[in-house]
């Protein structure tokens, strides 16, 4: 599959410009290539969609031959493992995750920024050398802290450890470098102070770079999964993650129900993808380069 | 933290800001707005990164089984263990095979789907998604589509149905180490998650290089194609080749969700993080070993990106959030 899809694109690569390659071998290539990133997401469909006889059978069934929809409900009437329950603590966890990584990062990269202070540049050291320290390495030690702290098993210990991303206050303090002073200048001649002009001025004319945050930081925050391995050691506080993982290790295998829960948990970030690509992209595009 | 703040109080504030506001009182003291800004933000980095991190360091020199409050010093015995324990060391052994093969094949394919959606006239966008979309998906899921049905070791698998049309037997991909199919699934897995990602940087590189510069190929009689590819697009793109890569190596660094899910009930294949994970929250509870990986892993990371920043000249990398 791989290798296909590598011979598949680097055949395109070297007629950049017209040439070589016509438009027809062009989007023969790239339908092969896009057949192949489909695949996924249509086994997961075709399996949700089917009844395990089916999935199991001898022959590969294109389709189910009667979709059964009724799947739908039965992650959620499953006595093992609680996935409504699931659902719902990632979708608070996701949510006060991304309203709390916004607030806390952004002001403090707008303080990194803007406002002059003798020490700032110390201040913002100690910021980027945590930057040379993935969080994922010491998530012993962060258990370890969280642990004492009595968080295990809650949602402030799923959320709180990961609101001071030293990466996104630097992507903010990045971007509000940027920001054009002549703005805030005005606020300051209205008589507000710094606090006043960055809710009234600031936020308000940064809300692209802002949806592109949050969006990134939803998406990350949702599919999260070693630390919601490690916090989420009750079946009450699992994430939808952390469910999914325990599907796969379960002495009895239910095809359909395991690939119906993995579409519902899919799909919130479908959504987000169709209707915020702009954000996301755009999101990308800044904050990949300059990681 | 509030010796800096008083010292800083005494200062004038500096004459920029101050020349365009007419009043000041103590909230438009610019060394108090800046605490009020980065306090927060601070304080918790204090407690959730900082703390943690010195608390493992001191961790790793006590014997800490099951406890985190040890008292029983052992100088460097836990890293002895650590390094002197074929585990761990294997991990590493993982991990640079795993980074050896993901890291350029990612390259290659999200370079190559980007060169060809910048080509598209029509349907760009919906190949641009094609593509893109899977960077919806977290690592758990894939695992589970890849593990269940794609890879599945059994005959209604779907990579071994496509092998039965050939007359191949069913391939046992991920229960059986010998030989080594795990690594097409583990490799395919992340490729599919996050070649897209990848290709987003690639496709805003290239719409950044001046059209100039082929026109001034096309009149210096470079053919277009692999010559303009090799002598034009390719140096435009080094700096967010190098990113990329960087990028890439730092994320294989940290792959734990697909091992964990792929290969969980198995001893082989296990990169770094999930050694640590088996060392310090598995039976044994042992968070001095434990943590001395976990400093050892991180010297290791830092010396890689303080190396590899000096080389390329590029800044700091960090995980691709």
């Amino acid at each position: 599959m791989t290798s296909k899809t590598v011979k598949a694109s680097s055949t395109a690569r070297g007629a950049r410009r017209g040439g070589v390659m016509s438009s027809t071998g062009l989007y023969i290539a790239i339908g092969v290539a896009a057949l192949l990133f489909l695949i996924p997401f249509y086994v997961l469909l075709r399996n949700a969609l089917s009844t395990d006889p089916e999935i199991t059978g001898e022959d590969w069934k294109l389709f189910p031959t009667d979709i059964q929809w009724g799947n739908i409900t039965e992650p959620f009437a499953d006595p093992t493992v609680d996935f409504g329950q699931a659902l719902w603590n990632s979708a608070v966890v996701g949510v006060l995750h991304t309203v709390g990584i916004l607030l806390v990062c952004s002001l403090a990269g707008y303080g990194l920024a803007r406002i002059p202070y003798k020490h700032a540049n110390k201040v913002f050291y100690a910021v980027l050398f945590t930057l040379m320290v993935p969080t994922a390495v010491t998530f012993v030690p962060s258990f370890v802290l969280v642990s004492s702290l009595g968080w295990v098993d809650s949602y402030r210990g799923l959320i709180i450890p990961g609101l001071f991303s030293g990466f996104t206050c630097f992507l903010f303090r990045q971007y509000f470098l940027g920001f054009p002073k002549e703005l805030e200048e005005a606020a300051r001649v209205d008589g507000l102070g710094y606090w006043g002009a960055y809710w009234r001025v600031v936020v308000p004319n940064s809300l692209n770079f802002f949806a592109a945050i949050a969006t990134i930081t939803f998406i990350n925050g949702w599919n999260a999964f070693l630390w919601p391995l490690v916090i989420g050691q009750d079946p009450s506080a699992w994430t939808v993650q952390v469910a999914l993982s325990s599907y796969m290790t379960n002495q009895t295998v239910n095809y359909h129900l395991i690939f119906m829960a993995t579409a519902i948990s899919i799909l919130p970030l479908v959504f987000v993808f169709l209707f915020l690509q702009r954000w996301l992209v755009q999101g990308i595009a800044q904050t990949g380069i300059k990681g | 933290m509030s010796t800096t703040t008083t010292r800083g109080l005494a200062r004038p504030a500096p004459a920029k800001s101050s020349g365009t506001r007419p009043r000041r009182g103590l909230r438009g003291n610019s060394t108090f707005n800046f605490w009020l800004f980065t306090g927060p933000f601070l304080i918790g980095l204090l407690i959730f990164v900082y703390v943690p991190i010195g608390w493992s360091i001191w961790l790793s020199f006590f014997e800490a089984r099951f406890t985190v409050t040890p008292d029983k010093f052992i100088g460097f015995d836990n890293y002895r263990q650590m390094l002197g324990n074929g585990n761990f060391t294997g991990s590493l052994l993982t991990f640079t095979v795993f980074a050896a093969i993901i890291v350029p094949t990612t390259w290659a394919l999200s370079l190559g789907l980007a060169l060809m959606v910048n080509r598209l006239r029509f349907m760009r966008a919906f190949f641009r998604s094609v593509f893109f979309l899977p960077t919806a998906c977290s690592y758990v899921a894939a695992s589970l589509i890849w593990k269940m049905s794609i890879f599945n070791g059994v005959r209604f698998g779907l990579a071994n149905t496509v092998l039965g049309w050939f007359g191949v037997e069913n391939i046992a991909w991920l229960a059986n180490p010998d030989p080594p199919w795990y690594w097409l699934v583990i490799v395919t897995a992340r490729l599919w998650l996050q070649s897209g990602f990848y290709m987003i940087l690639f496709l805003a590189a290239l719409q950044n290089i001046p059209d100039e510069l082929y026109e001034a190929a096309a009149i210096d009689g470079a053919k277009p194609g692999w010559q303009t590819f090799r002598y034009i697009t390719l140096p435009q793109l080094r700096a967010t080749s190098t990113a990329v890569i960087l990028l890439l190596l730092i994320a294989a660094y940290q792959a734990f969700d697909e091992f964990f899910n792929l290969l969980s009930k198995t001893t082989w294949g296990r990169p770094p993080l999930v050694e640590l994970y088996y060392t310090a929250l598995g039976d044994s509870q042992d968070y001095g070993a434990g943590s001395a990986g976990a400093v050892i892993l991180t010297l290791l990371i830092c010396a890689v990106t303080l190396l590899q920043g000096k080389i390329m000249g590029f800044g700091r990398g960090d995980e691709s959030k």
